[in-house]
């Protein structure tokens, strides 16, 4: 079934495949126009080709060369801290888990902040991660707890305990929702002035690859918050592609650090731009 | 209402000589914006091509060319389409004959099955039954925990033998609940179950399991209200892998626009009954097609 010529069939294709991965309307459209004019400019008449292309462009437009390496390293005197956000239920109870369980096999010492104090069984749900992989958890038995002073104490706790990370889980709270952004402002600013004058190393937003475009919403408005330095692309393992972060990366800078392929400790892998275009055409 | 598409329709027209039929070229220029806006809502793919392919046959009708604003006619045709394939009316929950009533939740991982299953607890105690929460979810860290919470702040009584985190049988659990309230005279059973892939298959047989065992009279799909074109396979999925009888959609307290309320009525031809709107357990309505409508198509 070989065909001489890019037909108007071939472009739609390869738009269908754009567009089902929640790449978005515009993102599409320029990636379209990009690649009309490299085929006329190559004289391309293969749609193996221009699928070639298409992988080309696609995977420039996800930037390899962006630093994706998380800041994880203590300095002296204090542990690193990353500050996990996002959502409800995108996963970030979860990566928190599994993160802990790959820097505890890097020989780090770590710590768990269950500042999710809101949401039925979150600070148990986050103990139980950290029993599974065999690090402690800071928390509040009181439900409805201020959760700004729990990752306080969560900062401090690795502070004296010469631990190597803090890892801070938050409650998820949807982006329209001003007081809940303003107070997970207000958990930041207050972990951080248990490290006289530093700052959280690591936020990570936790976006779900069943995410469609309100996914750019989510990241402007928690990086306008807590100014995010790293994405979690979570439940990738399913049918979904997660398409939405290309246009996430491209508006704010921010990479996709790490990927969520299941709800097992071992189911986080770093994010590279080849895979990730290889499963969006897939 | 529907100012954004209005907005960008008027525009279209604008550049309309003169009265009467419209070509075929404003036609696709309409269409063109209509399908944009539908795909920013994330409205699936295929749903779109369905749905304008009908609205372009109604454009092309003389009820629009008669129209003294062709742009405000076109939007009203794309909104009763919407209303109409988001259901009419909405649909009320199908109690048993023989109590318990026995409903069964499903969906993705997240999507909101365990606070919903509070939120219906309550508002159903509130109606005067007597409902029972049943911890089927024993797999996700601490779900059981999280519905004995849920099912104290709603003020019912939680069925959970197990203690979850890979202890226990769903299975077993969920008959074992249908038991339970048929002894203690609860006229309504909730299951709880864990959040799963629609490519799952293992996972997938255990909710089919879990249905084939209680029978229940309604299974709700609960899906988020963020997803996108996701949304289509999914719902798919789970009506060939466990089979549903309605739809309730989450978290519609956040800007999402909701488009997969239509893919999934669409390809499902199933009632979306419900909305969830925030995660207190009073947060939640019955569905209405119309607000949804304009939420999918405002921008
Ligand atoms: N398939 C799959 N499921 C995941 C993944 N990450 C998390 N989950 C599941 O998604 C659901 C929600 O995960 P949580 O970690 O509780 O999410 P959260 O963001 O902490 O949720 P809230 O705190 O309620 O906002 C759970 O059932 C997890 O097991 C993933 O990468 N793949
Ligand atoms: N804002 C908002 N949050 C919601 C709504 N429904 C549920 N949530 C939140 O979404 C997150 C996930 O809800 P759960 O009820 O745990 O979802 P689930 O489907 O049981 O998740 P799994 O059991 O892990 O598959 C929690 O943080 C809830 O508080 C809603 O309508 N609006
Ligand atoms: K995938
Ligand atoms: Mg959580
Ligand atoms: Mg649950």
């Amino acid at each position: 079934l070989s065909r001489d010529t890019l037909d108007e069939e071939t472009w739609e294709e390869i738009e269908d495949t754009l567009l089902l991965a929640d790449v978005g309307v515009d993102p599409t459209t320029e990636l379209v126009d990009t690649l009309r004019e490299r085929v006329r400019v190559l004289g391309t008449k293969e749609p193996d080709q221009l699928r070639a292309l298409l992988r080309e462009e696609l995977i420039k437009l996800v930037d390899p060369t962006m630093e994706r390496e998380l800041s994880v390293t203590a300095a002296p005197g204090r542990p690193a801290v990353v500050l996990v956000v996002g959502v409800n239920g995108t996963g970030k109870t979860t990566t928190v888990g599994k993160l802990a369980r790959v820097l505890v096999a890097e020989d780090k010492d770590v710590v768990l902040g269950a500042a999710d104090t809101f949401r039925a069984a979150a600070a148990d749900q986050l103990q139980t991660w950290g029993e599974r992989v065999g690090v402690p958890t800071v928390r509040s038995d009181k439900e409805g707890a201020d959760p700004a002073s729990v990752a306080h104490d969560a900062v401090r706790a690795g502070i004296d305990g010469e631990s190597d990370v803090v890892l801070i889980d938050t409650a998820g709270r949807l982006q329209n929702k001003v007081g809940l952004m303003d107070q997970l402002g207000k958990v930041k600013r207050v972990a951080e002035r248990a490290l006289d004058g530093g700052t959280i190393d690591e936020v990570l937003l936790v976006l779900d690859a069943t995410t469609g475009q309100n996914g750019m919403q989510q990241a402007k408005v928690f990086s306008e918050v807590v100014d995010i330095s790293g994405i979690v692309l979570t439940k990738l393992d399913g049918t979904a592609k997660g398409g939405i972060v290309v246009a996430v990366q491209r508006a704010l800078g921010v990479p996709v650090k790490l990927i969520g392929l299941g709800e097992g400790p071992d189911d986080l892998a770093p994010f590279t731009a080849e895979e990730f275009v290889d499963a969006l055409l897939d | 209402m529907f100012n954004s598409l209005s907005d960008r329709l008027t525009t279209t027209f604008k550049n309309l000589r003169g009265k009467g039929r419209l070509s075929e070229a404003d036609v696709d220029a309409t269409i063109r914006e209509i399908r944009r806006a539908l795909l920013d809502a994330d409205v699936a793919l295929p749903v779109v091509r369905g749905f304008t392919g009908k609205v372009r046959e109604r454009a092309l009708s003389a009820e629009v060319s008669a129209a003294l604003n062709p742009a405000q006619q076109i939007v009203k045709i794309v909104n009763d389409q919407l209303v109409e394939v988001l259901g009419g009316e909405t649909r009320r929950l199908q109690f048993a004959k023989n109590p318990p009533t026995v409903i069964m939740l499903a969906g993705l991982q997240g999507a909101g099955k365990t606070t919903l299953a509070g939120k219906l607890g309550k508002y159903l105690a509130a109606e005067g039954h007597t409902p029972l929460l049943v911890a089927s979810d024993l797999q996700r860290p601490n779900a059981v925990t999280q519905l004995q919470v849920v099912g104290e702040r709603a003020g019912v009584p939680v069925y959970a033998p197990e203690p979850g985190n890979g202890i226990g049988d769903p299975i077993a659990v969920a008959e074992g609940g249908v038991r339970h309230a048929v002894e203690k005279q609860h006229d309504i059973v909730i299951v709880d179950t864990a959040g799963r892939l629609g490519i799952d298959e293992e996972l997938m047989q255990q909710a089919a399991d879990i249905r084939n065992a209680v029978t229940p009279d309604e299974v709700l799909f609960v899906i988020d209200a963020m997803i996108g074109q996701d949304a289509v396979r999914t719902a798919e999925a789970f009506a060939d892998g466990v089979g549903f009888t309605g739809v309730v959609l989450s978290k519609l307290d956040g800007d999402a626009r909701g488009g997969a309320a239509l893919s999934v009525a669409e390809v499902t031809g199933k009632p979306v009954m419900f909305a969830s709107t925030g995660e207190n357990l009073g947060d939640f309505e019955p569905f209405h097609p119309d607000r949804m409508a304009s939420r999918i198509l405002d921008m």
